[in-house]
Order: structure tokens, then sequence, then C-alpha cells
């Protein structure tokens, strides 16, 4: 009754082609952003707005990128830390280099500058394919954080080996360093995801996104067909890396304000990978679920005991957080191996009919 | 130029200079290599009778480590504490046959792949709430003085380490060739419907095959956790041998000791000889990089299966 698309004619190509083709989910994207850019930092108070909104949204960046390269065009990558590092870091040295340069520029650059060293370590994935990739790939994750470990330049041979976010303003307000409001932050943040998951979502609708789902389903059937696996496979590392690349920058920037290289390590790969995995393999909405899930779930098991006023040790405490994770994962997997996407998928289905069944 | 003679000359001239000391490099290379493919072989035995991927075996390592020095903490003789160890393994493959792997069954690999990773985190959480989570010092009673061999000084221990490894390698080989078990599991590896048609019982050899791969690990975890002490690390040189894995191809035991082999050396003539002209701490990438290297010209490992694809 309520989610129809009974009496909904398409009567051009324009509306036939639209990215929500239901108006019950044109609606439903316009109130969620207004929820988003209104009522969330209106409401929200410092704490839940820079320890939870702002990681949320940096990590649906990454995972979105993640799905790019994983779900859209199957190639398994576990160098998602890395990615993001080069980010973030060559987001600092191009605002430590340019204090002019808008901070726009600045994170389109830092984006480039992790398609780059995508592409790079895209090139095995011509060659080898499903697990000698991924672990391929974790070459990369390793490679980069000893080299932003070890190579004094990338954080302008400070004796404390951390980055930190120099301080910029934009449109008059203070966007990054220690006199920028959570709010702030927290909108920067969020306008550059919702447009760059924008441009995700129409990438996978168009000719690119439909290479790599060829790819993705049969290589060698894709390149008789005539695409070019050289391409394809390059084209969706850069554009993953590039998002990956962007997240590891606000997260300097927006989110953490001064990192080291631990901050980009291999659990932040698999905690990406995580994302992907829960929120569904190849579904932009998946990638914010599944960021949602996987950000939340760390602070909720932190809180509990509190709530239910058990007192425990710091250490046993944070085992049984990471017991409970993990059964939580494999409990999740067997419930629903295809992830939140479906579901979404599924409740909008059984909406269709809701009330009458039949 | 000097920049280039630094690179491309003087290791070299390093080593003929003192051929001694490059010995003892390259075998000192080879006994960690040992090490590296005790816990690759736990990868491969898995990743061959049921295809899963098992992140969780650096995981297993490190349970079975906590478990053993944990009863011998509490007095429990030597023995007695490896057997009780052993049954704990086997207690963990049925559980995890029963609970991960049954309702996982026919989901794509990437998804087990993500259960077994989903097994480590719940083991490291579970061995560190059941033991604590201190540096615990094990000693099983191996040796470990330095002696001279031949003008290099080596470990009793590493010898010992290699012995062990040799030995579980022949047995292993002998249960894979020889025992009606080792064929059944063979069986299953080549192909899982041909093997159910023939009246193999899928379920039982996955449990056999995952408390194996328990015991490997529990060998693994003694070696390691005598030589560093039993700690939360031992759960990350699971990352040591995924680039032994696939230098050496997932299917094969062979390769797991000869890609192990590969890696200690590599890895140590790379630290010693050029390490010092890029600021040290190379080993955590460099074989990453020598399998990744490796495999641009052949992807499916040193002794893999050839990979033929159609469409």
């Amino acid at each position: 009754m309520l989610y129809r698309e009974a009496g909904q004619f398409k009567s051009n190509y324009a509306s036939d082609q639209a990215i929500f083709p239901i108006a019950q989910d044109r609606w439903f994207m316009a109130v969620a952003l207004l929820v988003a850019f209104v009522v969330i930092p209106t409401v929200f108070d410092e704490y839940m707005l820079q320890a939870v909104m702002i990681p949320f949204l940096i990590f649906a960046l990454a995972t979105i990128g993640l799905n790019l390269l994983l779900g859209y065009c199957g190639q398994l990558s576990l160098g998602t830390g890395g990615f993001m590092a080069v980010g973030g870091y060559s987001a600092y040295k191009f605002a430590i280099a340019f204090p002019e340069m808008n901070m726009i520029v600045v994170f389109a650059l830092s984006g480039l500058c992790a398609a780059f060293v995508g592409i790079m370590f895209g090139v095995p994935s011509l060659r080898i394919k499903g697990f000698y990739l991924a672990v391929a790939t974790l070459a990369a994750q390793f490679f980069l954080q000893w080299l932003f470990n070890k190579v004094a330049w990338f954080y302008n041979y400070n004796s404390s080996g951390t980055i930190t976010a120099p301080p910029r303003e934009m449109f008059g307000y203070m966007i990054t360093g220690p006199e920028a409001t959570a709010e702030v932050r927290y909108i920067l943040t969020l306008s550059i995801v919702v447009v760059m998951a924008l441009v995700a979502k129409n990438l996978v609708r168009g000719h690119i996104g439909r290479s790599w789902m060829a790819i993705r389903d049969m290589d060698i059937a894709a390149e008789i067909i005539g695409i070019r696996p050289m391409q394809t496979k390059l084209s969706a590392f850069a554009i993953s890396s590039f998002y990956c690349g962007v997240a590891g920058a606000l997260m300097v920037f927006t989110w953490l304000g001064s990192v080291e290289t631990e901050a980009f390590s291999i659990n932040e790969s698999f905690q990406v990978l995580f994302m992907v995995i829960i929120g569904g393999l190849g579904s932009i909405l998946g990638s914010f679920l599944g960021a949602a899930f996987i950000t939340s779930v760390p602070i909720l098991l932190t809180n509990l005991p509190q709530a239910f006023g058990l007192e425990m040790a710091i250490d046993l405490q944070k085992h049984f957080e990471v017991m409970i994770f993990g059964s939580l994962i494999i409990f999740f997997l067997i419930v629903e191996p295809l992830g939140f996407a479906r579901l979404w998928q599924i409740t909008k289905e059984k909406l269709r009919l809701w009330p009458f069944p039949y | 130029m000097d920049v280039l003679l630094t690179i491309f000359v003087d290791p070299f001239l390093d080593m003929f200079s003192d051929p001694v000391f490059f010995m003892e490099v390259v075998v000192t290379g080879l006994l960690t290599g040992v090490m590296y493919s005790l816990v690759a072989l736990g990868f491969v035995l898995i990743f061959k009778a049921s295809g899963v991927f098992n992140f969780a075996q650096g995981a297993m390592v490190l349970f079975a480590a906590l478990t053993l020095v944990g009863l011998m903490e509490r007095g429990v003789p030597v023995w007695v504490a490896l057997i009780i160890t052993a049954g704990v393994m086997t207690i963990l493959a049925v559980l995890i046959e029963r609970l991960v792997l049954r309702p996982l069954v026919n989901q794509p690999d990437i998804i087990l792949f993500m259960a077994t990773i989903g097994i480590t985190f719940f083991l490291e959480g579970f061995g560190e709430t059941v033991w604590g989570s201190d540096i615990h010092p094990l000693d099983v009673g191996i040796p470990a003085e330095s002696f001279d061999f031949a003008g290099m000084l080596l470990n009793e221990f590493d010898v010992y380490a290699a012995i062990i490894g040799a030995v579980m390698v022949a047995t292993l080989a002998i249960f894979f060739q020889k025992t009606a078990i080792g064929r059944a599991l063979r069986a299953v590896a080549d192909d899982h419907q041909a093997a159910l048609s023939v009246g193999i019982p899928l379920k039982t050899i996955w449990i056999v095959v995952w408390s194996v791969a328990g015991f490997v690990g529990l060998v693994a975890g003694i070696m390691w956790g005598s030589k560093s002490g039993v700690q939360f690390s031992l759960s990350l040189i699971a990352l040591k041998a995924l680039p032994v894995l696939i230098l050496g191809g997932f299917t094969s035991i062979p390769g797991a000791i000869v890609g192990g082999l590969i890696i200690g050396v590599g890895e140590k003539i790379a630290e010693i000889y050029w390490g010092p002209l890029v600021g040290g701490a190379i080993e955590n990438w460099f074989a990453f990089m020598l399998a990744l290297v490796f495999l641009l010209f052949r992807p499916q490992g040193l002794f893999g299966e050839k990979i033929i694809e159609r469409v």
C-alpha cells in the first residue's frame, strides 16, 4: 500500500533512466538527506558527531570504494588501509606545501595520488586472480605503511612521526584544525560523501560499471565479447583507490586531526572488507548499511556493560568485545550471506504487497 | 652512479668478501623458513581438502600455544598437557565444522574467508579471556644453545625446529599417501561431489582435516612459542605465512616447504645486505613483494595446479 509503483508511468527516456525511478524512493532519499543535513547536526551533541557520525561517513566512503572494486569488478583487495594512507599523507603534503589551495582541490589531488598508486598495485590483477591477488595486494598494505613510517619527508621530518591537519578555512568557516567545530566538519564530510556516493551510483549504471560487472562475472567471456580486461580492471583499481584515498584524507582532516601510520593498519583493511560483505556485495546503499553496522557495534559493546551496571576490568572487556564481534560476524554471515542490501530488498518486496499478501 | 653502485654492486661485494658470514645468513634464513613452512602447512591442508582459505590458522596457532602453556603453568606435565591440547584442538575442529562450515556450505569462497576472519577474532578474544594476555614463556625441553658449525654460529633450537618440521612433513606425506583416511582426504580435495558419490563422509573428513590443521598449529605454536614466548603477536605469523603460500601454491605441501625456505632466505639476505640502504625493518613487506614479482611470471605459484580456464 505504502510502497507501490502502480500508476507511476514513465512517458519519456529521462524518467525511464532516472536513478530512483520510483516516487517513494525519491521521497525516502529526500527525507534521509534532510535528516542527515539538518536534523542530525542540530540534535546530536559533539561526541555523537565526532565519535560516531564522522567515522561512519568516512568508512562508508572507503566501503563504497572497495565495493566498486570487489562487488562490481570482482577483484579482491586487502590493501584498502594502504590506499587510505596514501590519501591521508598526500593530502597532508599538499595542504602544507600550498596553504592557499582550496581544501576540496586538496582532497581531489590526494584521491588522484591514491588512484595512481592503486593502478600500480592493480597491475598484478591482470595475471593473478582470487586469493592469490588478495595476498598480493597485502604487499601494497605493508609496503605503503612501512614507506610512510620510514621516509621522514612524508611527515615533514617532525620528531613524533605523526601528521597533524593544519587549520584551514572555507566559506569563512574553519573546517580543519583544533578550532573547527564538529558540526562544520560533519557537514563537510557529509557533503563530500553524498556527492561521491551519487557519482558511484551513476558510474555503476553506465558503460564503465557494466564492463566491470562483465569482468566480474567471467573475465574470459567478457574479453571475448570485446571488453578490454586491462583498461577495465585498472580503471576499477584507480577509481576504487580514489575513493579510499579521499576517505583517508578525510580521516586525517575531519576526524582524527593527527594520525600516524598505525591508523591505516591491516585492521582497517579487514574492517572495510567486513563492511562490504555485511552490507552486501555490489550495492551502494549496502555500503552505508555495512559501515553503520560495523562502526556502531564496537561502540555499543563498549557501552553495554555500563548500561546494565556491570563492572568489568578494561582488558577483560576488550577481549569480550573482540569475541562477541567475531561471533556476530559469523552469525550474520550464516543468517544472511548476501548482507543488508539483500534484507533491504526483501523488505521492499514485502512492502509492495503489504498489508494484503495475495 | 654512486646510488646504483651501492644498490647493485656493493651488497654482492659484501657477500663475496665474507663467504662464511654469507653462509651463516643463508643457513639462518633456511631455518627460519622452516618455521614459516610449519604455519603455511596448516593453510595448505585445509585449502586442499575444503577449499576454504583459512585465515584463522594464525589464531589457531596462538590458541593451541596458549592452551598448552596455560595448562603447564597450572602444573600439568608436558605430555599430559600436549594430549589435552590436542583434544581441545579436535573439539575446536568439531565445533567449527558444526557451527560455521556446515551452515555455510555452498556459499562463495569470499564468505567462507570472512567467516574464518570471524573465527580469528573469536579465538583471539576467547584465548585471552581464558588464559590472560601476558607473555608466557614456554619451555618444553628443547635445547637452545648456540654452537659453532664450520665457522658459522648457529642455534641448536633452529636445528631441532628443522628436524621436527621434516618429521612432520614426512608423517603427513605417509598419512596422505598410505592410510585410508588420507586417500579419502585426497579424493575430497580432488572433487567434492565425486567423493560424496563414492561414499566418503564429507563432514567427517572436514573434522579430520581441521583437527590435523589444529595439530600442525600446535606444533607451530610450540616452536614459535618457545622461540619468542607465547603472546598475542603469535597470531600475526599467519600474515608471515601468506607470501609463503602464494609462492608455493595454495594446494601443494612441498610448495609450502620450498616456499618457506625461499622466503626465509630471501628475507634474511635482503634485510642484511639491502636493508640498511632503505632504513631497515623491511621484513614486513619484502616477502610479499618477492611473492608478488614471482607471481607475475607464474600465476599459480611454484607447485600449484595449472590454472585452466574455459568460457
